[in-house]
């Protein structure tokens, strides 16, 4: 139910992302989806790929920092209120998304949202109850 | 004007006939007291009957910060703690402050000490004595303070900060002498302008400025901006505080030493070795009359040299050219002495973090700034924002914490900062003075 998410960090200087992507080209590694978070000094880069390991191994022989977290994508309905309704029954559970992106392919119609949550365990039984579907890791490497 | 006339312009035979007076006294009493000195003086083989001739000085061992930190915090105090009426402290080279002692004695040579420097730089009874030294364990504004009263000035303790209000004070209360450091006097220049206030208009007529290193290029621009005459002084806390050097108004060349309470020495910082009059080296001190905190050949690490020439004042104590530089890598940062290895020892102290950073200091507009550049590990790393930003103001409370003066920590990539072949790289020192 859990996906694997690395990150990066990056200092703010010019061509550093795109080390990061020729890296990632030469190793044949596919980016699934991405956000950047920055700040005035550095960024966190965070990425979904199709072959974390490989991807977490060539970063780092490039002496890259890289970190592994475990988040959740979500499929979400594509239509107004699609995300409001999922968001809507996090803040009821009290649990808090730190950051989240969107995925840019679809399942069957609907979008994909990757989540970073406080609780991940509480939030996955949180979304199950509520009869949200979470995406698993094949389905996602593999889109 | 000469403050002591008596011992300021004591001619040369007669002042070292009493410096080898006192320095003997000093000998007999640290061997004494000081069970440390005992033994260094032992293992040189030198005891207090060898003192025979001011000469005889080289024969002494030297004194280090490293001893300091050995005898931390009270170790070297050469009087029965209950004769201590006064503690200051400077900083470490890690997490432990440089601690120093006064007697009540020391606290009156200290006052005389004083007097004599803001006479050196022209100030006088009547005056009204700006001091924006830091009142604190630094010893800069206390020692300023006692020596203003008792020159008969009328001191205002303003201590360091808030430019606007000390220049409001200035206007109001008439401040005719400065006394900070020197990137202080410009800050509040700046401040004054963006006030539009005129110096001219203020009855601020000298300045005295130290404990950070300055040139003369810096001189002619606060001399211009602030329309005062501006005086360096020197001293150090280990030595006593400042008033141990000053410039003269009459020729601002060269800071006369006061040669009855402290005997200046250069050597090479290689061999070790005095070297002759007006030669470069390490400047050291031996203090004659400290009682709480004596040190004899203490090594300051600053590099300077003995001008020996007579001076227009009248005064017949040698002088020591301007602090041109450091023998090792400490730095002053808005007057605060900072060592690379006290910014090692917190980013040690915090789990995770690797002893690799770099340390770059430059100056905005008149002020130092200090940026410390920490490498992200793997350990530290995190997917949040968040997490690392507290990281770095962590890194930045606990530096100010230790060092009193702020910093901004800069997280960056691994391996980015130069890895150490033999000594590393740790600073970089973009101020030009």
């Amino acid at each position: 139910m859990k996906l694997e998410q690395i990150s990066i960090f990056l200092e703010n200087k010019s061509g550093r992302l795109a080390d990061v992507a020729d890296i990632l080209a030469k190793a044949g590694v596919n980016i699934r989806a991405l956000a950047l978070a920055d700040t005035t000094d550095f960024g966190i880069l965070r990425l979904i790929v199709n072959d974390t390991e490989k991807a977490k191994k060539v970063l780092k022989d490039n002496g890259f920092t890289v970190g592994k977290t475990e988040v959740v994508g979500v499929e979400v309905a594509d239509r107004p209120g699609g995300l409001a309704e999922i968001l809507t029954v996090m803040r009821d559970s009290g649990i808090n998304v730190e950051y989240m992106y969107a995925f840019v392919q679809k399942s069957g119609g609907n979008a994909i949202i990757i989540f970073r949550f406080d609780e991940l365990e509480k939030a996955i039984e949180t979304l199950r109850k509520a009869g949200i579907r979470i995406l698993r890791g094949e389905e996602i490497y593999s889109l | 004007m000469i403050w002591n006339e008596e011992f300021e312009t004591l001619p040369r035979e007669a002042l070292e006939a009493l410096q080898l007076k006192r320095l003997k006294n000093l000998v007999e009493r640290v061997y004494a007291a000081v069970p440390y000195y005992r033994k260094k003086m032992e293992e040189a083989g030198v005891g207090p009957n060898d003192i025979r001739d001011i000469r005889d000085l080289s024969k002494l061992p030297f004194t280090t910060k490293e001893d300091l930190r050995l005898n931390y915090p009270f170790g070297l105090f050469a009087v029965p703690f209950e004769q201590v009426v006064r503690i200051h402290a400077s900083s470490g080279t890690t997490g432990k402050p440089t601690v120093v002692g006064y007697t009540r004695h020391d606290i009156e040579s200290w006052a005389e000490l004083m007097a004599r420097t803001l006479s050196c730089g022209g100030a006088h009874k009547g005056d009204v004595v700006h001091n924006a030294y830091g009142y604190g364990l630094f010893t800069g504004g206390l020692g300023a303070h006692y020596g203003a009263e008792r020159l008969g000035a009328a001191v205002i303790p303003i201590s360091g900060g808030n430019s606007k209000r000390q220049i409001m004070i200035m206007q109001d209360f008439g401040s005719t002498v400065l006394m900070c450091t020197p990137s202080y006097a410009l800050n509040l220049a700046d401040v004054m302008k963006e006030m539009g206030v005129d110096p001219k208009t203020l009855k601020l007529r000298v300045g005295l400025f130290g404990a950070e290193p300055w040139s003369e290029k810096m001189r002619e621009e606060i001399e211009k901006r602030l329309n005062i005459k501006a005086i360096d002084i020197f001293g150090l806390s280990e030595v006593m505080g400042p008033g141990v050097a000053s410039e003269c108004i009459e020729e601002k060349h060269g800071l006369h030493v006061f040669e009855d309470y402290f005997i200046p020495e250069i050597i090479d910082p290689e061999t070790y070795k005095p070297v002759p009059h007006g030669q470069k080296g390490e400047l050291v001190f031996t203090t004659l009359t400290k009682e709480a905190f004596p040190v004899i050949r203490y090594r300051t690490k600053d590099i300077s040299r003995i001008i020996a020439e007579p001076c227009s004042c009248g005064r017949s104590f040698h002088r020591i050219e301007r602090i041109t530089g450091r023998t090792d890598d400490m730095l002053i940062i808005r007057g605060v002495n900072v060592f690379p290895s006290q910014i090692e020892h917190v980013l040690m102290s915090i789990e995770g973090v690797e002893p690799h950073y770099l340390i770059i200091v430059d100056r905005q507009g008149s002020l130092d700034v200090m940026e410390v550049q920490v490498e992200v590990s793997e350990d530290i790393f995190s997917d949040e924002v968040k997490v690392l930003e507290k990281l770095g103001r962590r890194i930045e409370r606990e530096i100010k914490d230790l060092l009193g003066t702020t910093c901004k920590v800069k997280l960056v990539e691994p391996k980015t900062i130069q890895r150490s072949e033999g000594k590393a790289k740790r600073v970089i020192d973009n101020r030009k003075l």
